[in-house]
């Protein structure tokens, strides 16, 4: 099994970045919500692996708790 | 910087110069001069010293006669350095200026990212230094007067006509107009170039809405020399700030304020203040400046058109993230000088300034690239966008990948330049080195052993290095192990060279070619198209 990678894998990240934030210009917010859900599947499939893609809700999890941690700066 | 600024009017006079008169205002047809130069900011500086330099006459026209306060551009890049070096004015920027390494960025209460700009060894220059623009100009002027560069200040360009030969430009004095001629004319006229605005040249681009507040504090204490940018802090309700220290304890802050913030009321000491405690945490600092903009992310079209040039500010706008406004312009310059002075002198076509063109517009297109996606993180425009940001920040905390996704500003490195004027590699490379690029720096020994900076060595003449035997060229040489020695080997491991290797540099110190063995034709068909032909 292979784990997931949370490593920098793009050479350009600020281009990936980019493609995003260009993907959804001009969307209203639903529209964005439909986009990012099929998105997801998209990519989930492209991983193809259930146990890389638990990882990965897993870490994301962690961030809807993040902004209220009193992190230690 | 790049910014349309919208300052208090009021704002103090830190250096005064004096007009004065000069015969070309009594001449009844207009004196011509190699290269007249509009603008006497830090590009049109730059050009001046730097065709100086070249034995080129220049004369620059500015329509101001004192630098006034107000930081504006306060991040100076390696590249920009050693430029500067070149033209005599790095030592009181570096003796100045405040070197910085560390960049931390904050999201809400928490650090959730830092980062160090890794200084190498071996490099005579910093990465970046702060320094107040108006000390950079200060200096910039005071070896333009050592150079005895024909310096007019309250000479305002308010008409040109172009001709075949030259461009003529109307100029007004406070005692009334002349003209006055430049076989070339370099507009260093800044983001509102009365030039580009005569030519009727438009700009293609981006506006962004956001204002931010730019404010400079004087503020004694232990504070550290580092860059600090919060995203959604909660002292500034959701919007970014950022805080960056420049010399005489004066920190420099920018504040996001949104679309909708009214430029006069947002500048009242009354309001900055609060904020600013609230930022700071306590009082102790003493307002020296402040200042609202909004930005643009834009170019011109062409920036040769006939005989006058556009560098700087006049030619390309970018937001202030990524320190790439003042920086892109003094290489400009840099690009445009030698080809000038190349040009002047008979040794290469007019062509050769199309190359400028080409190889400034590529780098205006890089660094408006870069400032944009700082933009599109710094100041999202739709929810959607906030929430991918927000999860950016979010996941730096323990994903690498987030932590480089996270942009709150791309700083200025040169331009790789992928031009006709570069011969393609034949044999391969590795090392840092690259076509098309600064050479890299590194401590030689000059002929006589002593200690001496690659990039020194170089200077602002085209040159050959060459390591072991070399063919007979026509070309300034500098052999390794003769004209100078790479005793601790950085240079070598940097320009990857082997034995009778040799690299061809051009006079702005760019790499134009490279071999391994070269023969002499090769070298002296490098030179032919490093001139364009």
């Amino acid at each position: 099994m292979t784990d997931l990678q949370t490593d920098s894998r793009f050479a350009d990240p600020d281009s990936a970045y980019r493609l995003l934030i260009d993907a959804h210009r001009g969307l209203n917010d639903e529209d964005s919500a439909a986009l990012n859900s099929a998105l997801i599947l998209i990519l989930a499939n492209h991983i193809g692996d259930s146990a890389v893609l638990a990882q990965a809700i897993a870490l994301a999890k962690t961030t809807l708790t993040a902004g209220e941690c009193k992190a230690p700066v | 910087m790049a910014a349309h600024t919208e300052t208090t009017p009021d704002h103090r006079t830190l250096y005064q110069f004096g007009y004065y008169r000069t015969s070309d205002q009594d001449a009844v047809e207009p004196t011509r001069y190699p290269v007249v130069i509009v603008g006497a900011g830090p590009v049109g500086l730059a050009a001046a010293i730097d065709l100086t330099l070249r034995g080129i006459k220049v004369v620059l026209l500015d329509d101001a006669d004192r630098i006034g306060e107000g930081s504006r551009g306060i991040c100076y890049a390696k590249r920009t350095l050693e430029v500067l070096g070149r033209l005599g004015v790095a030592q009181p920027c570096l003796d100045k200026g405040v070197v910085w390494k560390v960049g931390k960025v904050f999201f809400k209460e928490a650090q959730v990212w830092q980062f160090d700009l890794l200084p190498e060894d071996g490099h005579a220059m910093p990465a970046f230094i702060n320094l107040q623009q108006y000390y950079l100009e200060h200096f910039l002027v005071e070896r333009a007067i050592d150079l005895g560069i024909d310096l007019r200040w309250r000479n305002k360009v308010v008409g040109i006509e172009q001709g075949n030969d030259g461009a003529t430009v109307q100029v007004m004095t406070p005692e009334g107009e002349y003209r006055l001629s430049g076989a070339w004319v370099i507009a260093a006229d800044g983001p509102r170039s009365t030039l580009r605005g005569l030519l009727g040249l438009e700009w293609r681009g981006e506006i962004f809405e956001d204002r931010f507040l730019i404010a400079d504090v004087k503020m004694t204490g232990d504070f550290p020399p580092e860059r600090w940018f919060w995203f959604e802090p909660p002292f500034h309700g959701g919007h970014s700030a950022l805080l960056h220290k420049q010399p005489d304890d004066v920190w420099r802050i920018d504040l996001q304020l949104g679309p909708e913030a009214d430029p006069v009321d947002e500048q009242r000491p009354e309001k900055v203040v609060p904020r600013l405690k609230q930022m700071l945490g306590h009082d102790r600092f003493e307002l020296e400046w402040v200042s609202l903009y909004s930005f643009q992310c834009r170019r011109i079209d062409r920036f040769v058109h006939g005989r006058v040039v556009f560098a700087g500010d006049s030619a390309h706008q970018v937001s202030p993230f990524g320190a790439r406004g003042a920086n892109s312009g003094i290489q400009d310059a840099e690009n445009l000088v030698w080809k000038l002075a190349m040009v002047l002198n008979g040794e290469a076509s007019e062509t050769l300034i199309e190359t400028y063109h080409a190889e400034r517009s590529q780098a205006a297109d890089e660094n408006i690239r870069h400032s944009t996606r700082s933009t599109d993180f710094i100041a999202p425009r739709s929810p959607q966008e906030v929430r991918f940001r927000d999860a950016t920040l979010a996941l730096a905390r323990s994903a690498p990948f987030a932590q480089r996704m996270i942009n709150s500003g791309r700083l200025s490195i040169a331009t790789v330049h992928d031009t006709s004027l570069s011969t393609p590699d034949v044999d391969r490379w590795n090392g840092v080195a690259q076509l098309g690029a600064p050479a890299p720096d590194a401590p030689v020994e000059d002929a006589h052993g002593k200690p001496i900076w690659f990039l020194d060595l170089l200077g602002g003449t085209e040159s050959l290095v060459a390591f072991g035997a070399v063919q007979q060229v026509k070309c300034p040489l500098l052999l390794e192990g003769r004209d100078f020695h790479d005793r601790r080997g950085l240079l070598r491991r940097r320009l990857d060279a082997s034995d009778g290797a040799a690299f061809l540099f051009r006079p702005d110190q760019h790499l134009a070619a490279r071999w391994r063995k070269p023969e002499a034709t090769d070298i002296a068909a490098a030179r032919r198209r490093l001139r364009g032909h």
